[in-house]
């Protein structure tokens, strides 16, 4: 889906976004808007402020300065404890390396966050075995993280991240660690899944050719966007 | 690209007339200008005086009689040489970006401003590719030819980002100087 020239309501929507990591600002004024169902790419060179912009985007960290709008809300405004109920029941979260329990089979792994949520074990294990087929990693249910290859456990992370039916999933760097192949299989299991879902995906990557999966780019520098990219 | 031994390649699966060939080519070669007619009757002509290819007789098949044609023992011997022949490693120095930023840096113009938009239209043009790579039922041709020009394109915007970079690194000594 093409969101270009969309004018609805962003979904999420960060302004004027300043964040330090002791003396050094990671964010100097970055404004990104999310629409629902869309697939933004954030890019930009090592140290540009990506990973930081995505977690303030998610709640995870609170900007110094600027706003953060999910759905009406101001994020960087909510207590703890809602924003926290926030993440798990809105945002589905996917990183470089997958971060899947590596005691636990990549069925119990996907079944986990369902059962967080309050599903029952047999609700949580069919939908995890569905989502698991959707990413064509169903064969293998049974094994253990460090039992998969690189691409297989990043799409484990995929059916984690997307089970509980999040309105935005930030992946962060995703692929960073797989070969082009493996890279591929991700990044259109993961854009073909969102858009069939209409789930919003900000992606931050370094990888012109992942960007290029998403529907637009936002492009930082010194922390700050690129303004003449933003509304590409 | 060499037109002649593409020719020689799709004579392989047998004799076939210019008209076939020509969408023969255009299916292979999605991402490729499509062949003119022209260009591929001209190309015929030539492998058959250089003894690559021959005549195969004609065929109507209910329309307009068509010239056969068919590849020879010396064209199956010259596909597979240049199929071998390592393909020189370019220095692509001629490149039109490449130009357009010296000349805008001579010319004392804005090659940062031209280098954000040229980047821009490299990447809808990647967004392109890979919706047509990624499309369900996209066959190995289609997807193949899609890879190679992504990653040409790819290889351009890391360019273009390095030399945006040396650029803003450039005017930030200037403006301490």
């Amino acid at each position: 889906m093409s969101n270009k020239g969309d004018t609805s309501a962003p979904l999420l929507a960060g302004r004027d976004l300043v964040k330090a990591h002791g003396r050094t600002r990671a964010l100097c004024g970055a404004s990104v808007d999310l629409r629902a169902g869309e697939i933004l790419a954030v890019t930009g060179t090592s140290g540009s402020g990506k990973s930081t912009l995505l977690h303030c985007l998610a709640g995870i960290v609170r900007p110094d300065q600027g706003s953060v709008a999910y759905d009406g809300q101001r994020l960087d405004r909510l207590p703890e404890k809602r924003l926290s109920e926030l993440r798990r029941s809105d945002f589905g979260v996917v990183f470089q390396f997958g971060q899947l329990i590596p005691e636990l089979t990549a069925f119990d792994n996907v079944a986990l966050p369902l059962m967080l949520a309050g599903a029952s074990r047999t609700e949580a294990r069919s939908r995890a075995g569905e989502w698991l087929e959707r990413f064509g990693v169903l064969g293998q249910q049974e094994l253990r993280p460090g039992e998969m290859s690189g691409g297989q456990a990043q799409r484990v992370s995929l059916a984690r991240a997307l089970v509980t039916g999040p309105k935005v999933v930030f992946a962060d760097e995703p692929t960073g660690a797989l070969d082009s192949l493996a890279s591929e299989q991700v990044m259109t299991a993961l854009t073909h899944t969102a858009r069939e879902s209409g789930t919003a995906v900000l992606l931050i990557t370094h990888d012109a050719q992942v960007a290029a999966y998403a529907d637009r780019e936002v492009r930082l520098s010194d922390g700050a966007t690129v303004a003449a990219e933003v509304t590409a | 690209m060499s037109t002649r031994h593409i020719l020689l390649g799709l004579l392989k699966a047998g004799p076939s007339h210019g008209y076939d060939l020509k969408r023969r080519h255009d299916e292979r070669f999605p991402q490729a200008r499509p062949l003119a007619y022209g260009q591929v009757y001209t190309t015929l002509q030539r492998l058959v005086r250089d003894g690559l290819a021959e005549v195969d007789g004609t065929d109507a098949d209910g329309g307009p009689e068509r010239t056969l044609y068919r590849s020879t023992q010396a064209g199956a011997h010259e596909l597979a040489r240049w199929a071998g022949e390592i393909a020189a490693p370019a220095p692509f120095v001629a490149n039109e970006i490449f130009a357009k930023v010296v000349v805008s840096i001579l010319a004392d113009g804005d090659p940062a401003a031209y280098l954000r938009a040229q980047r821009a239209a490299h990447m809808e043009r990647m967004r392109e590719l890979t919706a047509v790579k990624t499309a369900p039922h996209s066959d190995l041709a289609t997807v193949l030819s899609a890879d190679y020009a992504l990653n040409h394109l790819d290889a351009d915007l890391r360019w273009i980002n390095t030399t945006a970079a040396r650029l803003t690194h450039l005017t930030a000594e200037v403006d301490t100087a």
